[in-house]
């Protein structure tokens, strides 16, 4: 007999396997495929598939519930079977949890029965043969194209002893293509994030990266300074994705983050940064889906796996400039007394007034300054003001009287993405914005405006290309 | 068990059986080079905060893949299901990846030869698996850190984890090399938090523990003395938290191990990657200014530097017997007497340039997990210490005024490995030639060979130290490796310190 179970027979199997006093699995069934170019040819490429099942155990005593979890890539009967073998015994020989609270009960996706969705390397089969086009095309112009493209479906079963049979398909898609002229002295890159590579056509972006390497035929050096700076929203996701990351309860009820109070407690409810910001998270967003519940294979400072399957909605996290909601587990939010903000999968910045519209559209309002393509390497410097540094990468362009005249060499900067927030003189409108630095591993879904900020600090110059 | 032969649970899976399939179909269907990876990693993750265990996880990763070169074009694919009929679909599924490559390839890939390994074994020096340890004594030896941590008054909270790694792998290749591995790695750690009420500042202070490639042993006072830093701790961070902030300007720097290796991780690691210096990672993580055309002439720094690449040295993170294209693996110089002499290669690399290393790969290819195709990565890349060199204190006491670095944190450098900053877990003032006080808010700040350039001394064999990282970033998709470097303590002249506070208009 071949063994080849359905991912519902397999939670439906680890469920009733199981004898700790409750259990959850999640099994995650993932497809990707990609496509990898560096001058003009093809470097790597492939397409893979993995089912990552967790099976988490929960065993309750006279001092509390001890729960442990267990994951594994697992398509068999026996695999399960000894996944949830382990997950129990290794509950049983645990401590109470600290976080332990009532699991999600009795909620059912209404597609439950359907089985996962996958992709192949066919979803770029109309990119593939216009991208050897570019390739050509840009040789013979003197260009050397540099890209990437990513296509991933994951199905998401999460089911539990108390009842939950939850669903979800998550797209995840995105490109980038840097372009070089052949001497390499020039640089530009374009990126975003799709969820079915529907209508991206690398010859566009191609003409776009022609465009832009067009602008850099004028070089001009500029000192390290404070700079009148436009950010596109690529940027802007960028620093905004840190920000996020950075707004733990637990770690800023510790007195640990930048959203710690200084007489204790968090600093929710302060005016954090200027009035009209909105900073916050919605599964529903258009184009931004995610998973509208929350999936957690193990415990920490923003997870917690009692919370598996609690429902997820809109929230804000800077509303009006005030700072209204912390990443909350229900047990930092007992531990804070805030109400229950789990993470969420996406991420939208929202800026009233300002002139709108798009980079271009800040840019004719700049007498002398500057404008970004793209942030890279950003790392945190001190948590206490969220400093961060990071260096500006293909393409930063000088801006005079409303135009583009040429190019300027890379800078490293030291600047707070709060400290930004209050400092912000313009605004575009809000716009899907693939973050160069995060989308691609960890965080694609976010929605910026493009910002402009009158002292950005470009604290040295970077001579890199 | 031994712990020192491969894992019975792993060879007990139908490694030859599987290969043997893959590598027919790829042969039927005309691969001019085929491999086949089946790969079990297992990670076990603990984190402790407050004594309260926050939670373990325990993930296993079991798949393989089949990679081929077929009209001159890569074609990769991978699965889970570990059938001879999954198999054959993946191995047909790589092809047809690589009949689509093929249209889009101008330039036929082609790999530098290597001896055949056949049925070759090799593990990693280690005394006790991790992975043997019941999980709640682990658990308790956390438990146990970061209660001795906060019961210092200046500690308000403390955090402590554990990372362990069991890597198997069974490689096989159409040329008849077959190897069977597994490594083991730990990267035990703690930090302690605490804040001023007075100044209205909190700060941490971390373990200097570097990851190893070790067992459990580690984690019990092989290597590294857990007791003496963990009282040593507290005080630091008390001192620490009423550090002045430090004044901005030029400064001599002795840079500690602890803190050193990263700086020779970002700016001599990354940029004498061989793929980076042509061009296949300037999408993503960046190009190198150490380009090819640069061998032999490049001064990288002072005649002081000289850095080897090793994927053999014992207790290394990327050290391994085999990389994962069969290559032998080996150690060479990339930097001698200041001067770029070499680079790390994989076997395509390797064949690109073959005037380097006899045309033979030195053994850097790599992939984190059997769904990811194998790519260029970092060996272990370290600064020698200079033989009969000076201690760290002699070293100091060759500064007028400048800072002693120790710990790192902070990292941060451009796509061609120019512009960097750095910070730290401890800056120590030094004055004529005598250690003083730490001081708060510092980072340093320079360009690659003018930092290097500024070496005027390394330390003996006495200061060296083997660190490193589990976490290092390359490829697309996005795959992580671990890697070690190892250095002596060294004196720079004249670098450039920032004062953090300053520059976030504090």
């Amino acid at each position: 007999m071949i063994d080849n179970p359905s991912p519902q027979e397999l939670v439906e199997l680890a469920l009733s396997s199981s004898t700790a006093d409750d259990c959850l699995v999640i099994l995650e069934d993932r497809t990707s495929a990609n496509l990898r170019w560096a001058t003009n040819t093809l470097t790597t490429n492939g397409v893979m598939h993995g089912v990552q099942v967790t099976v988490i155990s929960f065993v309750r005593s006279a001092g509390g519930t001890a729960t442990r979890s267990a994951s594994s890539s697992a398509t068999t009967r026996a695999q399960v079977e000894a996944l949830v073998a382990q997950a129990d015994a290794a509950a049983r020989a645990s401590e109470p949890a600290e976080d332990a609270a009532p699991l999600a009960a009795d909620e059912a996706s209404p597609d439950w029965a359907e089985p996962p969705v996958g992709t192949d390397i066919a979803v770029f089969g109309s990119f593939a043969p216009a991208l050897g086009e570019a390739f050509l095309r840009a040789g013979a112009q003197q260009r050397l194209l540099y890209g990437f493209v990513f296509h991933e479906m994951t199905t998401t079963y999460l089911g539990s002893t108390t009842g939950l049979r939850l669903r979800h398909v998550q797209p995840t898609g995105h490109y980038g293509v840097t372009g070089k002229t052949d001497d390499l002295a020039r640089s530009a890159w374009v990126g975003g994030a799709t969820r079915d590579f529907a209508g991206i056509d690398p010859l566009a972006l191609d003409a776009e990266l022609a465009t832009r390497l067009g602008w850099a035929q004028r070089r001009v050096d500029l000192p390290a300074g404070r700079y009148d700076t436009v950010l596109p929203p690529t940027a802007v996701a960028d620093l905004m994705i840190d920000t996020y990351w950075s707004a733990g309860a637990r770690v800023a009820h510790d007195g640990q983050s930048v959203f710690s109070g200084r007489a204790g407690g968090t600093r929710l409810g302060e005016q954090m940064v200027a009035p009209g910001t909105t900073l916050f998270s919605d599964p529903a967003y258009p184009g931004l889906e995610c998973t509208p519940f929350v999936v957690a294979g193990a415990s920490g400072n923003t997870s917690s796996v009692f919370d598996n399957g609690l429902p997820l909605g809109r929230t804000a996290w800077l509303d009006d400039g005030r700072l209204t909601a912390l990443l909350q587990t229900r047990h930092s939010a007992g531990l804070t007394g805030q109400p229950v903000t789990p993470a969420i999968d996406n991420l939208v910045l929202e800026v009233e007034g300002g002139t709108r519209g798009d980079s271009a559209d800040l840019v004719a309002h700049v007498e002398r300054g500057l404008l970004l393509t793209c942030l890279w390497y950003i790392r945190e410097v001190d948590p206490q003001t969220l400093l961060l540094t990071g260096l500006t990468r293909d393409g930063v362009y000088l801006v005079e009287g409303g135009e583009i005249t040429g190019a300027v060499n890379n800078f490293r900067f030291n600047e707070s993405p709060l400290d930004l927030l209050r400092r912000v003189t313009d605004a575009g409108d809000t716009v899907p914005a693939f973050s160069r630095e995060w989308g691609e591993d960890y965080f694609s879904r976010t929605a910026m405006p493009a910002l402009r900020i009158p002292d950005f600090n470009m604290s040295s110059v970077s001579q890199a290309l | 068990m031994d712990h020192r032969e491969v894992d019975p649970s792993f060879l007990s899976l139908p490694l030859d059986e599987l290969a043997r399939v893959a590598l027919e179909r790829a042969a039927e269907r005309g691969a001019s080079h085929a491999d086949f990876r089946l790969e079990r990693n297992l990670y076990q993750h603990l984190a402790v905060r407050d004594s309260a265990l926050q939670g373990v996880s325990d993930v296993a990763d079991l798949g393989f893949a089949v990679r081929v070169l077929h009209r001159g074009a890569w074609g990769f694919a991978s699965g889970v299901a570990l059938s001879a009929e999954e198999v054959r679909r993946v191995a047909d599924q790589a092809l047809a990846v690589a009949e689509l490559a093929a249209s889009m390839t101008t330039e036929p890939v082609v790999l530098a030869p290597e001896p055949v390994h056949a049925d070759a074994t090799w593990v990693s020096a280690y005394d006790v698996n991790p992975f043997a340890v019941p999980t709640g004594e682990k658990a308790a030896m956390l438990i146990d850190w970061t209660a001795r941590l906060t019961r210092h008054p200046v500690v308000d909270h403390a955090a402590a984890s554990l990372q362990q790694v069991q890597e198997n792998k069974y490689y096989a290749d159409l040329a008849g090399t077959r190897t069977t591995q597994q490594r083991i790695r730990v990267q035990p750690g703690f930090e302690a938090m605490g804040s001023d009420e007075r100044a209205g500042t909190f700060d941490s202070m971390a373990s200097l523990a570097p990851p190893v490639g070790r067992g459990w042993e580690y984690v019990t006072g092989t290597g590294w003395d857990w007791d003496a830093e963990l009282a040593e701790v507290p005080d630091l961070l008390a001192e620490k938290l009423r550090a002045p902030s430090v004044q901005a300007g030029t400064y001599d720097l002795v840079i500690d191990p602890s803190n050193l290796w990263l700086t020779i991780h970002e700016s001599v690691g990354h940029a004498t990657e061989l793929d980076r210096a042509l061009g296949y990672e300037a999408s993503y993580a960046g190009t190198s200014f150490a380009t090819y055309d640069q061998l032999g002439s490049l001064v990288y720094g002072s005649p002081a530097m000289h850095v080897t690449g090793d994927r053999t040295v014992e207790h290394g993170l990327a050290t391994t017997g085999y990389d994962d294209e069969g290559v032998a693996t080996q150690a060479w110089d990339i930097v001698r007497d200041g001067i770029l002499v070499g680079y790390q290669l994989d076997r395509a690399m390797a064949a690109a340039r073959p005037e380097l290393n006899g045309g033979r790969s030195n053994g850097c290819a790599y992939a984190d997990s059997p769904g990811h195709v194998p790519v260029q990565r970092m060996a272990n890349v370290s600064l020698q210490p200079a033989q009969d060199g000076p201690s760290t204190e002699e070293l100091i006491s060759q500064v007028e005024r400048g800072l002693y670095v120790v710990g790192d944190k902070s990292w941060s450098i451009d796509m061609q490995r120019f512009n960097f900053q750095f910070t730290g877990q401890r800056f120590f003032t030094i004055e004529n030639g005598r250690l003083g006080g730490q001081v708060r808010d510092v980072a340093y700040q320079a360009t690659t060979t003018e930092f290097w350039g500024s070496m005027e001394a390394v330390g003996g064999p006495q200061t060296w130290v083997l660190g490193g990282a589990f976490n290092c970033g390359k490829a697309q998709p996005g795959q992580v490796a671990a890697v070690s470097h190892g250095c002596p303590s060294a004196l720079f002249r004249d670098v450039r310190i920032l004062n953090t506070d300053d520059e976030a208009g504090a």
